[in-house]
């Protein structure tokens, strides 16, 4: 199993669930995120004194697939959540020892 | 009912509505002041003007209305009206003046508080509001606004609604309080983002619908021949014409049409346009409303360049714009402009400049010395909310997750049952 991680635009977080689903993907988990990649911040200006925020709020989504599933669910997150502009996020995958449903106590790809 | 019984009844009508409106300004002060600051400390903001309305009412009736309105001095009243006694039900038009004018001297200290957010010690606070109202605002009230008896009134100073007694005096005042007290920890270092626009933009609205009742009212008639309408119309004209000056001067020097800059400019608006009254035309309430939104705009980054920490901008707001609109009204007085009045709206202007900051920074030196002003670092950086109040302003666990919030506080019932047992 492998779990893909990806940090993306809030606002992309519809389209990349539509696409997981319409792909078949059972469940994800989403966290609310702050960082900064290539594009840095952005500057705030309150009665003429500049800030400059360096952490931009973003969105976590963590997905559990199979191994074989992987490298194609990468891709379809990453048509989904790409707009073209900078700061559209990052996607990466995690190998995964094991994975238990907690109700009925299945492992493995059952669980997923 | 004769005429001036009518006139009589419909005066009084009037400015006990207008009282009522003046009123609102200080809770509308509360939260324009109080969503600029940070999280930590908005209550603390919130209650620095809240409790000026508990102190300075019960102050106004003890001897406060007869120190400013009472006697024939140049410079201060007297105590003829203690406890407003020999003042009765039957004198109406008076009655309403008195809680008239309680407002703004509610109102005028808790101005101040902007300056000194986020690090003093709140019952030094209450004390200071006391002390400030009897040795400062109640003497210059009385300067400026009783009749054919203060020096100023009759230097013949126009201020219709208190340019100088309120934005000047308070101005003034907060900036020798914040030079006494100092910076807040971590001035020009760590951002200080004001952590709720929209209760800043709520709390300018309320202070704008308040100002008709501070301005318009303090014509205090409501004939024909009465200021009142025309001073409406110019509080209003001047206070948009110094939102579009501040927000073109922004956009110009920021690049950015800011929501804190309209709130910010409808204030610097108000504040100009409050000593003309009717002695400019709305033509002129555009001049001074533009120029008082521009030059505020400007003003409010000296306390960068000097190094005063005058948080809110106090000084940048009141007491520039106090002094355009009080030196404007000079010149575009409908009747009498020219260098001779301006010279007397300077003189108003500088005496009550100075007598605040002197009398101000010896007050402030005074409490600082024994009581202590300044709070506690650790308090500070903690957070006054929970220093001085023993509140939080805002609940940050999620609604619905239960069982972490809820393991952590005791409701009320059940710290009762845990004390004694309750019969059933």
């Amino acid at each position: 199993m492998k779990l893909i991680v990806a940090v993306i635009k809030p606002h992309q977080l519809d389209e990349v669930k539509e696409a997981l689903q319409a792909f078949g993907v059972q469940g994800l988990t989403v966290t609310e995120a702050n960082g900064y990649g290539r594009q840095r911040g952005h500057t705030e200006v309150y009665r003429g004194a500049e800030y400059t925020v360096d952490l931009v709020p973003k969105v976590r989504v963590e997905i559990l697939v199979e191994d074989d599933d992987a490298d194609q669910l990468v891709d379809v997150v990453v048509k989904a959540a790409r707009t073209g502009k900078i700061g559209d996020g990052k996607v990466w995958t995690l190998p995964v020892d094991t994975a238990v449903r907690v109700r009925t106590g299945e492992r493995g790809p059952d669980a997923l | 009912m004769s005429p001036e019984e009518a006139l009589s009844a419909t005066n009084v009508a009037y400015v006990v509505i207008c009282a009522a409106m003046v009123m609102l300004m200080t809770p509308g002060l509360a939260f324009f002041y109080g969503g600029m600051v940070r999280v930590k400390s908005a209550l603390n903001m919130l209650m620095m003007s809240f409790i000026s309305l508990g102190i300075v009412s019960l102050l106004w009736v003890l001897y406060g209305y007869s120190l400013a309105f009472g006697g024939t001095s140049p410079v201060i009243g007297n105590l003829d009206f203690i406890g407003l006694r020999d003042i009765s039900v039957d004198q109406g038009e008076l009655v309403a003046f008195i809680a008239f004018q309680l407002m703004f001297a509610v109102l005028t200290p808790a101005l101040m508080s902007g300056a000194l957010a986020d690090r003093v010690k709140f019952g030094t606070w209450a004390l200071f509001v006391a002390l400030w109202v009897t040795v400062v605002y109640f003497p210059v009230a009385h300067w400026v606004w009783a009749a054919d008896e203060g020096w100023l009134f009759n230097q013949g100073v126009i201020d219709f609604a208190g340019g100088t007694a309120v934005h000047i005096n308070a101005g003034a005042g907060a900036l020798a309080a914040v030079l006494v007290v100092g910076k807040r920890v971590g001035f020009k270092r760590d951002p200080m983002r004001p952590h709720n626009l929209p209760m800043v933009l709520l709390g300018a609205a309320l202070l704008w619908f308040g100002w008709f009742g501070f301005n318009a009212g303090s014509a205090l008639t409501t004939g024909s021949g009465s200021p009142a309408a025309m001073m409406a119309l110019n509080t209003q004209v001047a206070t948009g014409a110094a939102v579009v000056g501040w927000l073109v001067y922004e956009r110009l020097r920021h690049g950015a049409f800011t929501t804190l800059g309209a709130a910010s400019g409808a204030i610097a608006g108000l504040v100009a346009i409050t000593p003309s009254g009717a002695n400019v035309n709305p033509m002129g309430a555009i001049l001074i409303g533009l120029v008082a939104g521009a030059l505020c705009a400007w003003a409010v980054s000296w306390k960068f360049k000097l190094g005063f920490d005058d948080s809110l901008d106090v000084v940048g707001v009141h007491l520039v714009g106090g002094v355009v609109g009080t030196l404007l009204v000079g010149f575009l007085a409908t009747e009498g402009a020219g260098f001779e009045q301006f010279g007397k709206q300077a003189l108003g202007a500088v005496a009550v400049m100075a007598y605040s900051f002197v009398v101000t920074y010896l007050i402030a030196q005074l409490l600082q010395r024994t009581v202590g002003f300044r709070a506690s670092e650790e308090d500070e950086t903690a957070g006054l909310d929970l220093a001085y109040h023993a509140e939080t302003g805002y609940d940050f666990s999620q609604a619905g997750s239960g069982t972490v919030a809820g393991s952590t506080v005791t409701a009320p019932a059940d710290r009762a049952a845990g004390q004694k047992k309750v019969d059933a």
